[in-house]
């Protein structure tokens, strides 16, 4: 950062950041009109308002991507706008965007106030697209504090609930340990290179040869980062935090602040090109898909079911991490999407279905969903197919485009294994339609109609998992090109020196 | 009729799956939802005999193509086509179809409206199996059939159906999750899903690492294939899925969805790794021989009809496997008929099983006994079924089983010895299970007031009963379009003993 600082930046540097800006400006919004409305009514008006501002961010973005001006590097190097950039952005916003629309009718049953909880959701978006944007390390360190921190809140809502406060805690503790290794990562490879801007890293690790301090920096960043998609063996905490978070929130976060982190990843791996990463990420790729999907196996509360089944995917996910840059990018890039739509989707379903007091979660309240509510039923078995990964689904089309790029660098070890893992995974996946339509239903266990809002959410969920699902080309066309330009640099001196794995024979 | 070619595949496999979306806006009136889904079906039965009259114009190897690009990257198409195997795999299905929605008139009574979308959805999902000429297209039709009767089995069937759904499930799943990477592994290395160009580069030499790979990409599809096929000892989830399903679960089942599994071996194992199907030929068919005689032992025991009619279904399956790998023209001949007579044969004997079990729900021969004097039409039609399932001459059975076993002889004598037993087994165990069920005296009080075949079940038994005669008398018709086919699939197998159709 040699710039000089007194300067003020160009005002198309604000534009580059616009999606933040608009969600921030909202964010307060929301905090300024809680206290002037009753209680009993906010909740629609304060949902309407953050929903709205999630659209605007959304067409921000939109517009922006459509704008060449606006691409490039803002705030003196510290924010790039790239493809790479747009495409979390939309993720991440229309994330936030359905976990507000899927939380109308949720706080009104649960009882919690909406304006913190509105304004959290989009500050802690600001703080997720902000990561998937920066190329400063200290300004992603930042971001990544403000989403974590929005998310911590977020996690003990439920503040009647004593499992809800566990779950805040837990993840509060946990978190910030892992947001210090994050930091003293940074610290060691500004130590390494000199530097903690993602290009003059670049630049600095391939010009000469590559201090011992920046292969610590890696391995302590990674779990920093690890922590945060929940990657074996950091992933201890998920099941607890998921089950006692409100389960719109646990929608939000096991989709969003990951999609965030592996963005940051993908930079950090990729762009910055940190060396050791490869069986850093081979070893944790196999150890969280496996741990996940055995964990899995034997639960019996649906909440903590998704959470293994989440670490199971940030395991698959991982693995494209270990490919080639430039599939491996692209293949990561969509996996973020289609998992986000799905489990999203997921979520928004077993939030509604939980009732008051989050008291139907575990597995046997669902014997005979398929009779009782077969529309919520379907759709859930939708989500469901698309997250085992079965043909017209953008789950398919994930673990699919995650095993090409493995099996094109000749990872077939990996591939084996992540084939396996995805096997075991349809058992319990399948364990919830089973219990859905082949088992008697339950008459103490209410179901709701489900309001308009919610339904929205899951309708969009659906039809986003179809599109991806069937017309994946344009999604993955964006992907590929943004990975392109992301490892443009680095791409020549990937091919010289390919990764070669020794169970690939 | 030429401008129907590049459509007519397209509305065969989609009629059914169309219909059923269409049921979804059909008021919960059970009697117009049969109505519907059996107008749909015989509707797509009708479109699909536009293909066997009209294949012989089509150029080869592959009729009706159609070839369109569905997704740019990676290069997936919507590419159909069908030859002389496929197309009657297809007509079979189309064939099966209305017939397990007249057997499911009466005994369907909850849930009247998802049972048969699932049925013409599942039956979309079967003809696009046998359609498909893109590998992706292939397996994702393949998977598609899975949930469909997965559900069917689940929700409709009796007994310990949830377990016997969840392990068709899983068998298949895993056993498909092989070949997804083998496909895998194949577009990496070729950059395509087409059958024709994947076929093409391996001939050519042009994949790398193909020599070290063969074997295991040879195992990924046979592993998938021979669990539905299934070919012992992954044979174990029939028996059970057989027993719990509905009648037209089972029906199309045993008559189609086994199918899938040979039809798999022999387009791709064969089609796309000839070297190493030679090379796996002799531990391929000690399986199949062991699936025949086993089979056939098993059933003989069972207490229970429809398991009997299971096994049946193992040992028979065998006799296909057998064939194909025979490498001969007759034996390959042969296992497309017996695909097809199988399909024909044990369809109706489990439509007929499924008769006497809206009757007196239960499926225990002890049961029975001298069910031919209170239901004298059902016995004639069930004596019908199996003669044509045991292999009577004139019936169906008979000229898949002969042209098997001459080409087992051909390939390797003490393999048609050893075969040869099957047919007597399956004569043993079908005859000695009509002999309690219908001979004697009526054991049961019961039993001697059994109403005897409707009209309806008369209407959905005949076609089964006049193609099994049809087959055995005229099997020309089929053969003369199999043949060529089954030439050209052998062309590229290495040391073919060229033998003509003894027929």
């Amino acid at each position: 950062m040699a710039i000089s600082q007194s300067v003020p930046p160009p005002s198309a540097d604000y534009i580059r950041i616009l999606p933040e800006l608009v969600l921030t400006v909202f964010g307060m919004l929301v905090m300024v009109i809680d206290p002037l409305l009753d209680e009993k009514n906010s909740h629609q008006a304060l949902g309407t308002i953050s929903f709205v501002g999630t659209l605007v961010a959304l067409a921000s973005t939109f517009w922006i991507a459509h704008s060449p001006d606006y691409h490039g590097t803002a705030f003196w190097n510290m924010v790039r706008v790239d493809d790479f950039s747009i495409f979390f952005h939309i993720v991440l916003i229309a994330i936030a965007a359905i976990a507000i629309l899927s939380s109308f009718e949720y706080l009104q049953v649960q009882r919690i106030r909406a304006g913190e909880y509105y304004g959290l959701i989009l500050f802690g978006t600001v703080g997720m697209c902000l990561m998937s944007s920066a190329i400063e390390l200290v300004l992603i360190f930042i971001a990544l504090e403000i989403s974590s921190i929005a998310t911590y809140v977020l996690a003990g809502f439920r503040r009647r609930d004593a499992a809800s406060s566990e779950s805040s805690l837990k993840y509060f503790l946990l978190g910030s340990f892992a947001t210090a290794f994050f930091l003293y990562g940074v610290a060691m490879i500004f130590g390494a290179t000199g530097s903690t801007n993602v290009d003059a890293i670049s630049a600095a690790l391939r010009s000469g040869n590559v201090p011992v301090l920046a292969y610590v920096a890696t391995a302590l960043m990674f779990v920093g980062l690890g922590f945060k998609v929940a990657s074996a063996p950091f992933h201890i905490w998920t099941p607890d935090v998921y089950e006692g978070a409100p389960a719109p929130v646990v929608g939000l976060m096991s989709t969003g602040p990951k999609a965030a982190a592996f963005a940051v990843l993908l930079r950090i791996m990729f762009e910055a090109n940190v060396p050791g990463r490869f069986w850093l990420i081979w070893v944790s790729a196999v150890l969280t898909m496996t741990l996940g999907n055995i964990g899995a196996l034997v639960q019996g509360n649906v909440k903590r079911l998704l959470a293994y089944s989440s670490i199971a995917h940030a395991g698959y996910l991982l693995a494209a991490f270990a490919a080639h840059p430039e599939l491996g990018t692209s293949a990561a890039m969509f996996y973020s999407a289609a998992y986000a739509a799905m489990n999203v989707g997921a979520f928004v379903i077993v939030g509604h279905f939980a009732n008051a007091g989050e008291k139907y979660v575990a597995l046997d309240d669902y014997a005979g969903l398929g009779r009782r509510s077969p529309v919520l039923a379907a759709t859930l078995t939708f989500f469901l197919m698309s997250l085992i990964g079965i043909p017209i689904t953008g789950g398919f089309f994930a673990k699919f485009y995650v095993l090409t790029a493995t099996l094109k660098s000749d990872l077939v070890g990996l591939s084996i294994i992540l084939v396996l893992n995805s096997a075991i995974g349809a058992y319990y996946y399948l364990r919830i339609i089973v219990v859905m339509y082949m088992r008697e239903p339950r008459g103490d266990v209410p179901v709701t109609r489900l309001p308009v809002a919610a339904a929205l959410a899951i309708a969009v969920c659906v039809l986003l998992t179809l599109y991806l699902g069937v017309f994946p080309g344009r999604v993955l066309d964006y992907a590929t090109e943004s990975a392109r330009a992301l490892v443009q640099d680095n791409a020549i001196r990937a091919a010289s020196s390919p990764s070669v794995e020794p169970t690939a024979q | 009729m030429e401008s129907l070619s590049p459509i007519i595949l397209t509305l065969v496999t989609f009629i059914p799956a169309l219909g059923g979306v269409l049921i979804l806006f059909i008021p919960r009136r059970d009697r117009d939802i049969k109505l519907f889904a059996l107008v749909v079906s015989l509707l797509a039965f009708v479109a699909s005999l536009h293909l066997p009259v009209h294949l012989h114009r089509e150029p080869l190897p592959f009729g009706f193509e159609i070839n369109k690009v569905w997704i740019t990257s990676p290069a997936i198409h919507y590419h159909m086509g069908i030859d002389g195997i496929s197309v009657w795999l297809v007509v079979l299905t189309t064939f099966l179809t209305p017939l397990c929605v007249l057997i499911s008139w009466t005994s369907i009574h909850e849930r009247v409206k998802e049972f048969f979308i699932l049925l013409l959805i599942l039956e979309t999902a079967l003809i696009g199996v046998f359609t498909s000429l893109d590998l992706f297209l292939f397996y994702f039709f393949w998977e598609a059939t899975l949930i469909p009767m997965a559900l069917l089995i689940g929700m409709y069937g009796h007994g310990r159906k949830v377990y016997a759904a969840v392990k068709y499930f899983l068998f298949t799943m895993i056993g498909s999750m092989f070949m997804l990477a083998a496909i895998l592994w194949l577009y990496a290395k070729t950059g395509s899903f087409q059958f024709a160009e994947i076929q093409d580069a391996i001939r050519g030499g042009h994949v790398p690492g193909f020599e070290t790979a063969s074997l295991w990409l040879f195992l990924g599809f046979f592993i998938a294939f021979a669990v539905k096929v299934p070919l012992f000892p992954l044979h174990t989830w029939l028996p059970d899925a057989h027993v719990e399903a509905p009648t037209a679960g089972s029906v199309l089942l045993a008559g189609v969805l086994l199918k899938m599994g040979t039809y798999g071996l022999l387009r791709f194992n064969v089609g796309l790794f000839p070297d190493q199907a030679r090379r796996n030929a002799p531990w391929i068919i000690v399986l199949a021989i062991i699936g025949i005689i086993y089979g056939a032992l098993v059933a003989l025991v069972q207490p229970n009809m429809k398991k009997l009619i299971a096994y049946s279904s193992v040992s028979h399956l065998g006799f296909v496997v057998l064939g194909i790998f025979s490498f001969t023209t007759a034996g390959v001949n042969g296992a497309v008929f017996v695909m097809l007579a199988h399909g024909v044969a044990t369809g109706g004997l489990f439509m007929l099983a499924g008769i006497l079990y809206e009757r007196r729900h239960t499926y225990e021969m002890s049961e029975f006994g001298g069910l031919a004097t209170p239901m004298p039409k059902y016995a004639t039609f069930f004596l019908v079924t199996v003669l044509a399932s045991v292999g009577l001459p004139l019936m169906n059975g008979f000229i898949g089983e002969f042209l098997v076993l001459t080409g087992a002889f051909q390939s390797r004598p003490i393999y048609g010895i050893l075969a040869a037993t099957g047919v007597i087994w399956s004569a043993g165990y079908l005859l000695w299970m009509y002999q309690r069920v219908f001979y004697g005296t009526v054991t049961h009080d019961i039993n001697k007031t059994l109403p005897d075949l409707n009209l309806r079940e008369r209407v959905a038994l005949a076609p089964i009963a006049i193609m099994a005669l049809v087959m055995g008398v005229a099997p020309l018709i089929w053969l003369n379009a199999i043949d060529p086919s089954v030439q050209a699939a052998l062309a590229n197998v290495p040391q073919m003993l060229n033998k003509v159709v003894s027929q």
